[in-house]
């Protein structure tokens, strides 16, 4: 009984234990905070990988491709049983994306992939990263009217609008150049006084109708272009064929001098887009075909936002040539799987690489992990090292406890005489410091709990304030694509990381209260 | 007609090593306290004195001879038991009071009723243990300053406090160890008094630790110590009654 009174007694007398315990109250929230933005971040990470690669994937290096995807999927569906709840296939091939921005050509090597958006949104997310939310319920390669990412002024335009707008005042100065263009013939021809009307009227004439689409792509420049360009496409009321680019793949992101985000697109929705990739013949030749952009794809992976464009499988089949002439059969370069949940992935791929060998097929098979690895485990890495390192700084806390219990110790040490002449045992006497301790420990890590778990919760306010004050930015939007910080507590790890804190400050006071339970009463009493 | 021996020392030695020579203190003594008498143990400082008090009191083990406890040896006895004794059969009071500075006076006087009894039987008979306590205090005369603090209180309430503490558990021997050493004559007065009333009223035998041969003079019993050995100076003679311990 005493013991308890005590305790209570130093813990509210004794100030200077209370400052020793302030490192194990900052240890206790820096763990919980650390802990919970890692595994915040962890899994929006994991989530993202995850949603973004199925879960085990067959990719086809040959150019062709591999013919008959169904008698795979059937193969397959053998192999893994009821383990198989959703499959995809598409055609993914590299490609060059062009792009016209105000007359200049701007190029970028993207990762064209034919898919068909209903299987493909099965296997892994695909929708969910579109920015019209009419595509993000189900993805359409048709040009949208508006309303695209409501909440970005840039793309306030985009759709048909925009592409009613750029053909209209395109033409407008393709009408105009038309007219410079007779005048200074007209002036050209009154000047050598030649007559050459016929000639000079059709060509303005055409110029005036106007080609109008990328007037800058010079067909001579382009091998292998051979005349998509239907005349009959009127750009005001048609479109081409739909393409959803990659985010990053059409835009740059900067900070204006405000220190806002500011996006510029090189092309947006209603915009078309050359594509150059190569066909699936043996003697492989490049096919270059114009699209119209009808979405944008952003899954905050800039890896994926900059390489990735979307096309119709059906029409990239047709397209590069992978349809068998004769049967029909429709070739794919990829098949994506999803497993149910909790299904041994790697088991899965060996059994897949087992059927496929790679000696005979120049398939390769990962599972959505071997695909990103290195990141995953990179991050695992880093969460395992904070966490040791945050625990050192807690024993190290340990060792302030330590010192300032001996000094306790010392300072109590008439009372501990006192105590023993009253009939205490040494393990009493003891007993009162390891309580001591004890308390201390949780009300330290209590705070620190409470302190850490508030942090967390205006973690970005904070993140905020810290900003208006420095100046420096703490999270920046444009490296990591996530808006806000990503926090999940996880009890587990709060009562882990009590545990943790509060066996260290138990640990800390066994020798003082050692010490304590060992005194000599008689020299306790007499001590000065 | 004398009264039972509650305590009996025989033989005790005691010395202190420093550097490797042994200083002897107590050079065997031997000492028996009556029930229900003042016996007064005087001598100078150094005398070994309080040593002797420590060695009675179980605080201290005796390098050679032995103490009983009404009959019972207790100077080698288990630590339990020597812990039981400390706690429940004597009640001690110092020079320099010892109060807990954390604890108000009643729970000072609480204290000995806390470390005798666990947690949970402290708990059923709280009620109990607090009248107890405000009855020794109100003994004392200082229950109206229960709430207080030893650091506001005078060196005479503190000893009161610390009288009120010893008896709490009902000691059949009260060691008092120059309980007016650090008083005022006034308050020291008083504090004799007190402890004069409380061996007439309620029969308590104690022993008291003192420097001061007035003091001693008003004793029942007197013994005299120095240089490590004991003599009595006055009070009832020795009777073959404790003949049958020290056999």
């Amino acid at each position: 009984m005493y013991r308890w009174l005590l305790c209570f007694r130093y813990l509210k007398t004794r100030y200077i234990a209370l400052a020793s315990i302030i490192s194990v109250t900052l240890g206790v929230a820096t763990l919980i905070v650390v802990n919970s933005v890692m595994s915040g971040f962890s899994t929006e990470m994991h989530e993202r990988l995850h949603g973004l690669a199925s879960d085990v994937m067959i990719e086809c290096h040959a150019t062709g491709g591999m013919p008959d995807p169904d008698a795979h999927l059937r193969e397959i569906e053998r192999i893994c049983g009821p383990a198989l709840v959703g499959s995809s296939v598409s055609v993914s091939v590299p490609a060059m994306l062009g792009i016209d921005f105000r007359g200049q050509q701007i190029g970028r090597h993207v990762n064209l992939i034919g898919l068909d958006p209903v299987t493909y949104d099965s296997v892994s997310d695909f929708g969910k990263y579109l920015l019209h939310p009419e595509n993000q319920k189900s993805a359409s390669f048709k040009l949208r009217d508006s309303g695209y990412a409501p909440d970005r002024k840039e793309l306030a335009a985009a759709g048909w609008s925009h592409r009613r707008d750029r053909v209209s005042e395109e033409r407008r100065i393709e009408k105009m150049v038309a007219q410079e263009r007779q005048m200074m013939a007209e002036l050209h021809r009154k000047a050598n006084g030649q007559s050459e009307p016929s000639e000079q009227d059709e060509a303005a004439a055409n110029a005036a109708k106007g080609p109008s689409f990328g007037p800058s792509f010079s067909q001579a420049l382009m091998p292998g272009s051979d005349g998509q360009l239907k005349p009959s496409v009127d750009p005001m009321e048609d479109q081409f064929s739909g393409i959803i680019l990659g985010i990053s793949t059409c835009s740059v992101r900067h900070r204006d001098d405000d220190g806002q985000v500011q996006d510029h697109y090189y092309a947006q929705p209603g915009d078309d887009v050359r594509m150059m990739f190569p066909n699936a013949a043996s003697e492989t030749k490049v096919i270059n075909q114009k699209f119209t952009v009808v979405d944008l794809y952003e899954s905050g992976m800039s890896e994926y936002d900059s390489t990735f464009a979307f096309v119709r499988l059906d029409e990239l089949q047709e397209a590069r040539g992978m349809i068998d002439p004769e049967t029909g059969v429709r070739s794919v370069t990829t098949i994506q799987l999803k497993l149910a949940e909790g299904t041994d992935l790697n088991a899965i791929r060996d059994a897949l690489r087992d059927r496929f060998p790679p000696e005979l097929y120049a398939y390769n098979i990962q599972t959505w992990r071997d695909l990103q690895g290195p990141l995953l485990s990179a991050v695992r890495l880093e969460t395992t090292i904070l966490n040791i390192l945050l625990f050192l700084i807690i024993a190290v806390a340990g060792f302030g406890i330590l010192a300032t219990f001996f000094m306790i110790v010392v300072e109590k040490t008439r009372d501990i005489g006192t105590l023993k002449a009253l009939g205490a045992s040494g393990r009493g006497v003891s007993s009162i410091f390891m309580t001591y301790g004890l308390l201390l420990g949780f009300v330290g890590s209590g705070a620190g709990l409470i302190g850490g778990l508030v942090f967390v919760h205006y973690i970005n306010d904070i993140a905020e304030l810290l900003e208006m004050f420095t100046g420096q930015e703490v999270f920046d939007p444009t490296v990591y694509y996530f808006t806000e910080i990503p926090t999940i507590v996880h009890p587990f790890t709060l009562v882990w990381v009590m545990c943790g804190a509060v066996a260290i400050a138990v640990l800390a006071s066994v020798l003082p209260a050692m010490r304590a339970a060992r005194m000599h009463p008689v020299q306790a009493l007499r001590f000065e | 007609m004398p009264t039972p021996i509650v305590l009996t020392a025989r033989g005790l030695k005691k010395s202190y090593h420093k550097d490797r020579i042994d200083v002897p203190v107590l050079r065997g003594v031997d000492l028996d306290v009556r029930q229900g008498l003042v016996t007064a143990l005087v001598g100078r400082s150094g005398s070994g004195k309080s040593t002797l008090m420590h060695l009675l009191a179980t605080l201290d083990r005796p390098d050679e001879g032995e103490v009983f406890f009404r009959g019972n040896r207790i100077d080698n006895a288990p630590r339990v038991v020597r812990d039981r004794y400390r706690n429940h059969e004597i009640g001690i009071i110092f020079q320099f009071y010892h109060l807990l500075p954390e604890l108000s006076a009643i729970e000072n006087v609480l204290a000995p009723a806390m470390i005798g009894q666990s947690v949970w039987s402290y708990f059923k008979s709280r009620s109990e243990n607090r009248r107890r306590a405000e009855a020794m205090l109100d003994r004392v005369g200082l229950l109206h300053r229960a709430k207080h603090r030893p650091c506001e209180m005078s060196g005479g309430e503190m000893q009161r406090v610390a009288i009120a503490r010893a008896l709490m558990t009902d000691p059949k021997l009260l060691l008092a160890d120059e309980p007016t050493g650090n008083l005022d004559t006034e308050t020291g007065q008083e504090i004799l008094r007190l402890l004069a009333d409380l061996k007439e009223r309620d029969n308590l035998t104690i022993l008291m630790i003192t420097h001061d041969d007035e003091i001693a003079g008003s004793a029942d019993v007197c013994w005299r110590m120095q240089d490590g050995l004991i003599h009595r100076e006055s009070g009832v003679e020795e009777t073959p009654a404790f003949a049958t311990h020290a056999a």
